[in-house]
């Protein structure tokens, strides 16, 4: 299985006028990177905004700030666990097909 | 929501079909947003399960709720699958008559 990273489609369209394939796909990535960072975002602060912020007051006070800042580190942890549980689990499945 | 670009759509109108590269291209791409999709959606649910205050630091417990909760997310979807297919074979008879 390919990683995908990277130009391993490097510029296909080599000759004058044809489209470059190589250079769409490397703008669609990054539209993908993009799009996940945002939906990233928005769980998290939907998250933490639950967690920390309790009757909201005229501003974030210091706790709910320090709380804000914890959570984050907290939330991009369970992502990253949840990224390579979720990444063992595929390939023991792949192995047991 | 992934491909909200028209050119990657011309594209693939045009030479997606003729261009093998395009379209494994598009294969792995989809394939790798399926998965960063789930994780999205594990780690909102696991986070409901496992995170109480958040702290200094994801401790041992809670990081073994994550593994687990995702363990049993991918088991209860499979299930779920199984289950239904069982379901549909007992009733072939009566969703053959359906499909006529």
């Amino acid at each position: 299985m390919e990683s995908g990273f990277g130009s391993d489609f490097g510029s296909a369209g080599g000759a004058g006028g044809k489209l470059d394939a190589g250079l769409i796909m490397e703008q669609v990535k990054v539209q993908i990177a993009v799009a996940n960072a945002q939906e990233l975002l928005q769980r998290m602060t939907d998250k933490c905004f639950r967690k920390c912020i309790g009757k909201p007051g005229g501003s974030l006070d210091n706790s709910e700030q320090k709380c804000i800042a914890m959570c984050m580190d907290r939330y991009m942890d369970a992502w990253n666990t949840v990224s390579r549980a979720y990444n063992s689990r595929l390939q023991r499945e792949r192995a047991n097909m | 929501f992934w491909m909200g670009s028209s050119s990657s759509g011309s594209a693939a109108g045009g030479a997606g079909a003729a261009d093998p590269q395009l379209q494994r291209f598009i294969e792995v791409e989809t394939q790798k947003q399926r998965f960063q999709q789930l994780v999205h959606q594990m780690t909102e649910l696991c986070w409901e399960k496992c995170m109480d205050k958040p702290g200094p630091k994801l401790d041992s417990r809670a990081e073994t709720c994550f593994v687990n909760c995702v363990e049993r997310f991918i088991d209860t979807s499979q299930f779920i699958l199984n289950r239904l297919e069982q379901t549909q074979k007992s009733k072939s008879a009566f969703s053959e008559s359906l499909s006529d």
